[in-house]
């Protein structure tokens, strides 16, 4: 077994490209990208059928070192991005990879959208609560209280709960993992991709080196203990007192409706504007 | 089989003219977000698109028109989309990653007046210079401007062509003027229409090298989905679209991102000339202005006057020789416009010779007439 799952990601990395990677030893953007590619092998698709479209921040980076057809935008954007190619080109599963920042801070209207409009594709939010890339500056996502370099006195605004904004904003499937929870994160990556719609993985992930330096969490093992203990099955989460959940996140599948997506509704336009 | 049919009339806005040139160049996918004067450009194609198996799609923002519009002719299709001076603001951060990433689109602004939300439903030529120089970092692009429905139509269609020929965003500037000036529209048969599609590549998969350099400086391009995986990105890259910071590579891709344009310069020019060829005096401009000028040069020969028009169907690249021959020839020249000089400074950069270049603008909303022309040219 560990032999495959080291051996595995060789098949979907690009050869031709100058390694190594720009990430911090230990990063969790490493550890998403292998769920990514574990989830797809499992599937069984086809490079060519996949589109890897990113936004702009370190796990902006992720698509270069894979072998589909990949597209680093803008910061913010990359559902935008992705909106046209899947319009333009029904067949091909196309997978956005943002940070929290670019997600729901610069490129927040976008992402709403794109889950109000149940266009069939599929988001993975990695979210590390910082803005990684730019050194360390507070995201919608960093905790109230914590430490930032632009928040050196403490947080004082309050964090988005990512997976939640995507189900009350429409979106047909959400779910929630952790780099520490890779199992899960494998399944829920699966899921994602295989059902219609607009779906949304957050990937609780570790910045050690920008928010845990910051909150006394300087290492990868520390932030993952800190992931480790403050993981809540979603399943158990209803039995717990709402004090016990305070600081915690919950782990699993928030949302998984089955309804038409964009594209099979846009179907029925075009015969409708052939009739008229 | 060739089609004798005489051609279609049909009565037009320029807005209408618009719809009509991109759907025949091949246009199959809109993004957009509503905006005066440039909403009946989304709600005709919302109509249309559909009816032939494309995509119209209203995006949250200007921004997100933009990606779509990049996103979809990466995966192959045609794209545009339209919008007036604020959403032209918004759409310059995505606008500069076609650049870099060489993806063909075609962008229409019907100009209005600015800055801001200015004067929503008046005429103006106040982005001329936002549409060369808006989208940060050094960049080629080509924008060309429309007088007349009849420009609306063909236009476009130059637009997608050069687009898709060069890699390059194109840029059409309208203004309110020509979007909703009705007048009868010629509908050549499609097989009358010259239309161009990108280049694909021919080589295997294995062996294509995306950016690869060669005489034209402009790289075949394949579609997302077809076998010839590559990376994108909106960072310099390397021939193989790999990110790259190295003085040599970038200055080898910057370099072939302007040689691709200015190898093309005899087909991108395009001016118009109307009684140049003994012209003493002339005026230079373009959009719905070119329209008052026109007249105002017939009135100035009524008199006797020897004096012409020049009309830049391309602004930029500026379209320096067809200028410089106008300023050779003429004891001076008027650039009127609908700002408060934009293009005017570029004639003056490219005069060479002891031609006086006079301005005139308005900047309070209003057309420039025939008559305020015609004014003009008596005293030169
Ligand atoms: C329009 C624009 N504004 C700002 C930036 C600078 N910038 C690059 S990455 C980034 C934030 C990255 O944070 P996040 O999205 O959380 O991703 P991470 O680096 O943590 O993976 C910012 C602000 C940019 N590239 N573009
Ligand atoms: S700065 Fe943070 S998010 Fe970026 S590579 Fe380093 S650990 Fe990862």
């Amino acid at each position: 077994m560990p032999n495959n799952a080291t051996r595995l990601p060789h098949d979907y990395l690009r050869h031709d490209k100058k390694f190594p990677h720009v990430w911090c030893p230990g990063c969790g953007n490493g550890i998403v990208l292998g769920s990514l590619i574990r989830a797809i092998d499992n599937i069984g698709l086809e490079k060519d059928e996949i589109v890897m479209a990113s936004g702009i921040g370190c796990s902006g980076r992720l698509p270069v070192y894979v072998d589909f057809n990949t597209l680093h935008t803008t910061h913010g954007r990359a559902l935008t991005f992705a909106t046209g190619i899947k319009l333009a080109k029904p067949s091909l599963k196309v997978i956005a990879v943002m940070g929290d920042g670019d997600a729901t801070a610069i490129g927040g209207n976008h992402f709403i959208h794109a889950a109000r409009r149940n266009l069939d594709l599929t988001a993975i939010i990695i979210n590390n609560q910082i803005f990684g890339m730019t050194g360390g500056q507070y995201s919608p996502t960093t905790p109230y209280g914590c430490k930032a370099s632009t928040a050196l006195y403490g947080n004082i605004e309050h964090a988005f709960s990512i997976a939640e904004l995507a189900v009350t904003a429409g979106a047909s499937y959400v779910a929630r993992s952790s780099v520490f929870h890779a199992k899960l994160l494998d399944k829920i990556i699966a899921q994602g991709i295989q059902r219609r719609g607009f779906s949304v993985i957050v990937a609780m992930s570790n910045c050690h080196v920008q928010y845990g330096r910051r909150n006394q969490m300087g290492s990868p093992v520390i932030m993952m203990e800190w992931l480790r203990d403050h993981a809540v099955r979603i399943e158990k989460a209803g039995d717990l007192p709402a004090k016990d959940l305070q600081d915690k996140f919950t782990i699993g599948v928030l949302a998984d409706v089955d309804k038409p997506d964009y594209i099979e509704e846009y179907q029925k336009i075009r015969e409708r504007a052939k009739e008229g | 089989m060739a089609n004798n049919d005489p051609p279609k009339k049909l009565l037009l806005q320029g807005n209408e003219a618009i719809v009509e040139g991109a759907l025949a160049a091949g246009c199959r996918f809109f993004a957009g977000y509503p905006i005066t004067p440039a909403s009946e450009i989304s709600e005709m194609m919302s109509v249309r698109l559909p009816r032939q198996d494309g995509t119209f799609i209203q995006m949250e923002d200007e921004i997100a028109s933009m990606g779509a519009v990049v996103g979809a002719s990466l995966a192959g299709v045609k794209s545009m989309t339209a919008t007036s001076g604020p959403g032209f603001s918004l759409m310059q951060e995505n606008l500069g990653f076609a650049c870099i990433t060489e993806t063909p689109c075609v962008i229409v602004n019907v100009m209005r007046g600015g800055p801001s939300t200015g004067l929503p439903t008046s005429p103006a030529q106040g982005d001329v210079m936002q549409a060369r120089w808006g989208t940060h970092g050094d960049h080629p692009v080509i924008v060309l401007a429309v007088s007349s429905v009849g420009d609306c139509f063909d236009i476009t269609i130059h637009a997608f062509n050069l687009s898709e020929k060069y890699r390059v965003p194109v840029i059409i500037l309208s203004d309110e003027v020509v979007a909703h000036t009705r007048e009868i529209l010629a509908l050549p048969a499609g097989d009358k229409i010259e239309v161009i599609d990108r280049i694909r590549p021919s080589t295997p998969p294995e062996w294509y090298i995306p950016y690869e350099e060669n005489s034209r400086g402009v790289p075949p391009m394949a579609a997302m989905g077809e076998g010839y995986r590559h990376h994108v990105t909106g960072l310099i890259h390397d021939q193989r679209g790999f990110p790259t910071q190295k003085p040599k590579e970038t200055e080898a891709f910057m370099k072939r991102l302007f040689r691709k344009i200015t190898h093309g310069f005899y087909e991108i020019q395009m001016t118009k000339s109307i009684m140049m060829e003994d012209a003493e005096v002339a005026v230079i401009a373009y959009g719905s202005v070119a329209r008052s000028a026109q007249r105002a040069v017939m009135q100035a020969r009524q008199q006797n006057i020897k004096a012409g028009l020049l009309q830049l169907i391309t602004m930029f690249p500026f379209p320096k020789n067809a200028v410089d021959t106008a300023l050779r020839q003429c004891r001076s020249v008027l650039v009127p416009e609908m700002n408060i000089g934009q293009i005017s400074r570029e004639v003056k950069r490219a005069n060479t010779s002891d031609c006086r270049v006079l301005k005139y603008n308005r900047i309070d909303g209003q057309i420039i007439t025939p008559t305020e022309i015609f004014t003009e040219l008596k005293d030169m």
